[in-house]
């Protein structure tokens, strides 16, 4: 493989793509990753010869290319995957962070932390099977999670004979439940990830279906939006005072931009006090700028000498969130020790870290049917439950549909540190999207 | 520098950020965060390219203010000498802090003992977990990267180690979004990678569009070396080449820093960095496959390494 200098030039200008994918090696998820890496030539000759010395001597004809991500011994021992493992690889149009979660150990717990960072999610079904309990239970973690986009794989379609109506019930039942839920953008595929149907190339079998395939929708699924309609955030992490003899009085809050776009010159509110001043410099990590937006680490100035420390919300003076002690949140509980009503817990939200307790459990939700189960007491892990939590200081909390980054927090146990529950504020779902129009020919829509 | 990747403005926003600039970003957040949260923090700084581009991302992080940390390098004794004058140049040019936690000392107090293949790689645990509880640190930086190897690939951003300075993967935290929880008891400490997600190519891009200075083992040279466990090894007196393995002149370069003993060179003419990225872009083994003697031990043995308290 030569590489000429035009295609270095792309791999240097392209975008990120974080995903995630869901399902069980029963549904070929792993076959999938495996062809994504393989295909795109991200598996490398050494780590292949790995996989296939370690399937061979495991008794297994053909490489299992399950063994390129279940990293750890007892994985590898007990052929299941505990951990969500992170892969990367690289097409000349995008680079892709792959969260790869497992199907049955921890499911839940491991998907939401993969699909919390995720900007796409991956739902993998059987053809033969089409939506099952488990397919629900995916579709919502995406959509509780607020997953921008979500992709439904269709996958063994070479044992249903490519049949379009076998795919087009499929998608069309599994379209309507997502919608329902609030899933704002569902793009279904039909696929054979043995076969390499639709996965990288484009299938001969399937001249009924006129989309992209999956490695062509990732490389050009929106990876941004207009962040100037955002609510823009920006959360103080440090204070740069240098107090040196060349900047004696230089004073910069960095900080990742969370949410939408500063602009110099722009008035701000800091919460939680409700001072106000003006933006006079950003410097973008060396560069001033006029304007920086989400997810840029910057440095921000402002003109008055304000009481500002970590943990502190800078945002437009004209919509800056509401400070509340009282958060009513859904949260997945992570931890195999429970949480329980009247229990005292540390809340991380954004950068800032108080003490809080946790007022009440109403309800604990399962995934499978959604179905409400009231006031269950306490959580345990994998479970998704509604909770009310009294914090010791205020915090400026958006919701989490409006915003993943400062809509979010985790429950952490003060004795151990251990994090207890994933947490994100307001309604669970979001109101139900009209359900997108049936596949036409290009098979997706933004 | 920021890039507005604009490559496929379809289906891209004005605002998508090309992917070293979503990298840099990521990683000047987390040294923020450790710089808020922790008393005490150190960056493992061996002069290899990952660890440079920790420096340099932490220069950035924190500029016009210097860097609130001090470096630690476990030194094996077994070095490039250009890596250490790059490393001591290094630390002079930035007014930086350098701890050195020295195997050679261990090893001539008797309480380490050379192992029989004269590789040192292994016998780096025990200075750094000495090191790091003789200062306090609480927080240590390193620059494992996730696509080098299937048990960094679940390793957590901040990752929990206990007093042996050990790695239980079992019991790692979830981490969800970009909070990170850096809690731990007294005699704990986090460890931090802040390249988690980057891959071999990208710290290279990085290093071309930043103009990052590196060490010259790093581009094509001519050099002394033999071959062993079918990697070019450089001859010196760490203890190779034995009678049986013929010393020759090749044009090479290496692809990580570590021991010499363990560290193998590629036979390459790559003598600039745009020279070396497209050999990166072109090539069908990763690096530590490559050039790391001490992962071809076993399918586990960097799992069984962190877990005893390695890098």
């Amino acid at each position: 493989m030569s590489t000429t200098s035009e295609q270095l030039a792309d791999l240097s200008a392209t975008t990120l793509l974080r995903f995630a994918t869901a399902g069980s090696v029963d549904d070929g998820k792993s076959t999938l990753v495996g062809r994504l890496l393989h295909d795109s030539k991200s598996v490398l000759a050494d780590q292949l010869e790995a996989v296939e010395a370690a399937s061979l001597s495991r008794g297994q004809d053909a490489p299992d290319l399950a063994l390129l991500t279940d990293g750890l011994r007892a994985e590898r021992e007990q052929g299941i995957t505990i951990d969500v493992a992170y892969r990367y690889f690289a097409t000349p149009r995008r680079r892709f962070i792959l969260a790869d979660t497992p199907g049955h150990v921890q499911y839940t717990r491991n998907m939401v932390t993969g699909a919390s960072t995720a900007e796409l999610a991956v739902v993998l079904v059987d053809a033969r099977n089409g939506v099952v309990e488990q397919t629900r239970r995916h579709a919502a973690v995406a959509a509780l999670l607020r997953v921008p986009h979500v992709v439904l794989a269709v996958n063994k379609m070479d044992l249903v004979d490519y049949a379009e109506p076998v795919f087009a019930a499929i998608a069309e039942e599994f379209t309507t439940y997502a919608s329902e839920l609030g899933v704002p953008e569902i793009t279904a595929i039909p696929i054979s990830a043995l076969a390499g149907d639709n996965v990288v190339e484009p299938s001969a079998n399937m001249d009924w279906y006129g989309g992209p395939t999956v490695l062509e929708h990732l490389e050009t699924v929106p990876v941004s939006h207009d962040l100037t309609a955002c609510h823009a955030r920006f959360p103080v992490q440090y204070v740069i005072r240098p107090q040196t003899a060349e900047h004696p009085d230089y004073r910069g809050y960095a900080g990742q931009i969370a949410a939408g776009a500063f602009r110099v010159g722009e008035p701000v509110t800091v919460l939680p006090s409700g001072r106000t001043s003006t933006i006079t410099a950003i410097d973008a990590l060396g560069e001033s700028v006029d304007i920086a937006w989400a997810p840029q680490s910057v440095t921000i100035r402002l003109a008055d000498d304000i009481d500002i420390s970590r943990g502190d919300l800078i945002a437009p003076a004209g919509d800056a969130p509401a400070t509340t002690q009282d958060v009513v949140a859904t949260v997945c509980h992570v931890a195999d020790q429970p949480l329980a009503v009247g229990q005292r817990v540390l809340l991380k939200h954004t950068t800032r870290t108080v003490k809080a307790i946790v007022k009440d459990i109403p309800s604990r939700l399962t995934l499978d049917d959604l179905s409400q189960h009231p006031a269950p007491g306490q959580l345990v892990a994998n479970d998704i439950g509604r909770v009310v939590v009294r914090t010791a200081e205020p915090l400026a909390l958006d919701t989490y549909a409006d915003s993943r980054r400062t809509g979010s927090f985790l429950l952490i146990d003060p004795a151990d540190g251990t994090t207890l529950a994933a947490g994100m504020a307001g309604d669970a779902f979001a109101a139900a999207t009209a359900p997108a129009a049936p596949q036409d020919d290009e098979g997706w829509d933004f | 520098m920021t890039t507005v990747a604009n490559v496929h403005e379809d289906t891209d926003s004005p605002f998508a950020l090309s992917h070293l600039d979503s990298l840099e970003s990521e990683a000047v957040h987390i040294f923020r965060e450790v710089a808020g949260e922790f008393e005490r923090p150190v960056v493992l700084f061996s002069g290899g390219k990952d660890s440079i581009v920790m420096l340099h991302l932490a220069l950035k992080a924190f500029a016009p203010a210097p860097v609130p940390f001090s470096l630690l390098h476990v030194d094996t004794g077994h070095n490039f000498p250009e890596v250490i004058e790059y490393r001591d140049r290094t630390v002079e040019k930035y007014g930086l802090r350098l701890h050195v936690a020295s195997v050679q000392d261990y090893i001539d107090r008797g309480v380490l003992k050379e192992r029989p293949d004269g590789t040192r790689n292994p016998l780096q645990t025990v200075p750094l977990t000495e090191a790091i509880q003789e200062h306090r640190f609480d927080a240590v930086f390193g620059g494992g990267r996730r696509d080098e190897e299937k048990a960094r690939a679940k390793e957590r951003v901040f990752s929990l180690r206990d007093e042996f300075s050990q790695w239980d993967p079992r019991r790692q935290r979830p981490e969800l979004w970009q909070l990170y929880n850096g809690r731990h008891a007294p005699g704990e400490h986090v460890r931090v990678f802040p390249l988690s997600n980057w891959t071999e190519l990208d710290v290279w891009q990085y290093i071309e569009r930043e103009g990052i200075e590196l060490p010259q083992i790093y581009f094509a040279h001519e050099r002394e070396v033999f071959s062993r466990n079918g990697m070019w090894l450089t001859a010196g007196e760490w203890g190779g080449p034995k009678d049986t393995e013929p010393v020759e002149k090749r044009l090479i370069r290496y692809r990580t820093v570590g021991d010499m003993s363990c560290t193998g060179a590629v036979d390459s003419d790559a003598t600039t960095l745009q020279a070396v990225i497209a050999e990166i872009a072109a090539s069908r083994l990763t690096e530590r496959g490559a050039t790391r003697a001490d992962d071809k031990l076993s399918e586990a043995a960097m799992e069984d390494r962190k877990r005893e308290g390695y890098f």
